[in-house]
């Protein structure tokens, strides 16, 4: 995996973290605490794409050590690396969607979003099919007794994995990047809480942890990746990372397996026979935002 | 109690859980499309796992057990007492139930020539009046398939999710909306 090139003007994380790591150093050794010592560990350690396979280890032993004891079950995490040959790209029939949101809430359980302060990383805006796809007129917060409602049609958003995605160019510290099978990671780490991101973004993907993320230990999916559904901490960004924990793994993201009426596609956009570009090549497909150059991977079409 | 009398109770009791229920028995079958070689990208199908039909309300298959090839048979449509559960939604100005049940052998389904098929290749029934869905389904598009997207997957049949008898969707109650921002603290 290449090094990330060192900002223009050579200023760095590291950098700025040295006089901190002064004082810390200072503060642990006066208590000589472990915690503490993980803290200090944590807050000089190198830039995810920098680590050597021991320091990996070393960094992901920790950390199941932390989330273990923190959650008291035996969470596991990993570093799977992309699969050579795949580019991972996403489809939903906004012909079949009927605004659920079963998909929001598997997603909440799979990947271990935070329950309180509530965190969502799909949104299914509603909007008047008179009016077709027009955010202006979303509505995300209905609430009718059943779906679909009459006169409306849905569409759920969440990270689009652009090809060129804008939330990567505007990250001062290189939290987050494109990975080599197109999927968008951040390093929850090494995310200062800038949210330059969370502006920059044009589909409302990302979500910014204003207070301490909590999850019922009992709830914790304990199968956990580093770039992504692994406990996430406040004052970092978040976002859908299309189920690298699954993914990597050769499994649908868990949105696929929840919809009960089949409206979403995952696949390999390498694979010409794959289901994905079935529909990117016969159906009528489209892009959200397509003048802002950002070539989403997420392709909302119509199946009927 | 007599026979009839009891499967009709069971019917009764077991028509709700029908079409609710999705077996997930695995049944392996050979896949409707196999991938081409190409260089450097991962292959996504090999073998597709079918699952079973919608299990039957109890006691009702097999329909040879009160059906018997002897029977005398109405091929004039009429409303069929017995089977009064069952309302057709379903082009039922022009279609009735020996349209796809076979009234000779009843544990069977035909197609529009007259070839006998199990239940659990209901698809191609289906696929007579449905082709484009039919097409889309056996390339994923339509439907849906969990498990692997780079290896076995389970897809599920026409009549896992349709009724065959009222195939439109039933209304669903959403899960709650998410808070607004302002009631977030
Ligand atoms: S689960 Fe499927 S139908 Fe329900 S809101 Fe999500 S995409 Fe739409
Ligand atoms: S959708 Fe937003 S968060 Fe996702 S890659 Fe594109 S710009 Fe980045």
């Amino acid at each position: 995996m290449p090094a990330p090139e060192p900002p223009a003007n050579g200023y760095t994380r590291r950098d700025s973290v040295v006089l901190g790591f002064f004082a810390l150093a200072a503060a642990a050794m006066s208590t000589g605490c472990a915690t503490d010592k993980l803290a200090l560990d944590e807050f000089v350690q190198k830039h995810f794409k920098d680590l050597s396979g021991d320091e990996l280890k070393d960094r992901l032993a920790q950390m199941e050590k932390r989330y273990s004891e923190e959650y008291g079950k035996s969470v596991k995490v990993s570093a799977t690396p992309p699969l050579p040959g795949v580019l991972f790209g996403y489809a939903l029939d906004l012909s079949r969607c009927i605004g659920c949101r079963r998909c929001v809430y598997g997603c909440v359980e799979e990947n271990n979003l935070s329950r309180d302060p509530q965190t969502h990383w799909i949104t299914v805006l509603e909007m008047d099919k008179e009016t077709g796809v027009d955010l202006r007129h979303a509505d995300a917060y209905y609430d009718h007794e059943t779906v679909p409602h009459p006169g409306k049609f849905y569409m759920p958003v969440a990270c689009q994995h652009c090809e060129n995605p804008p939330c990567v160019k505007v990250c001062p510290v290189q939290a987050t990047w494109k990975e080599p099978d197109g999927i968008v990671v951040i390093d929850d780490d090494w995310g200062i809480g800038c949210r330059r991101c969370l502006a920059a973004c044009p589909y409302g993907a990302r979500r910014f942890n204003w207070g301490k993320p909590s999850i019922p230990p009992d709830e914790l999916n304990p199968n956990t990746e580093y770039l992504g559904n692994r406990p996430r901490q406040r004052g970092v960004v978040e976002k859908c990372s299309f189920c690298l924990q699954r993914t990597r793994k050769g499994l649908y993201p868990k949105c696929v397996e929840v919809c009960p009426v089949g409206a979403r596609k995952f696949g390999n956009l390498l694979d010409p026979d794959s289901e994905i570009r079935y529909i990117i090549e016969n159906k009528r497909v489209f892009i959200l935002k397509d003048e802002l150059n950002t070539q989403p991977k997420f392709f909302y079409y119509y199946g009927l | 109690m007599t026979r009839v009398r009891f499967v009709r109770l069971a019917v009764a009791g077991a028509s709700a859980a029908l079409l609710l229920t999705v077996a997930c028995r695995p049944v392996e079958e050979s896949s409707p499309r196999f991938g081409k070689d190409v260089e450097g990208a991962a292959k996504t199908t090999v073998a597709l796992f079918a699952v079973a039909p919608p299990p039957f309300s109890e006691g009702i298959f097999p329909c040879s057990e009160c059906h018997f090839p002897t029977d005398k048979v109405n091929r004039t449509p009429h409303a069929v007492e017995f089977h009064d559960d069952i309302v057709l939604h379903h082009d039922e100005k022009n279609r009735w139930c020996l349209d796809c049940h076979d009234a000779v052998n009843r544990d069977k389904l035909h197609l529009a020539d007259g070839r006998l098929i199990d239940f659990t290749e209901s698809y191609l029934l289906c696929g007579q009046c449905h082709g484009p869905t039919l097409r889309n389904w056996k390339a994923g598009e339509h439907g849906k398939r969990t498990g692997s997207w780079s290896g076995a997957k389970q897809y599920l049949l026409c009549a896992n999710c349709h009724s065959p008898h009222s195939p439109r969707f039933k209304p669903l109650k959403p899960r709650q909306p998410p808070l607004r921002q302002e009631a977030i603290r």
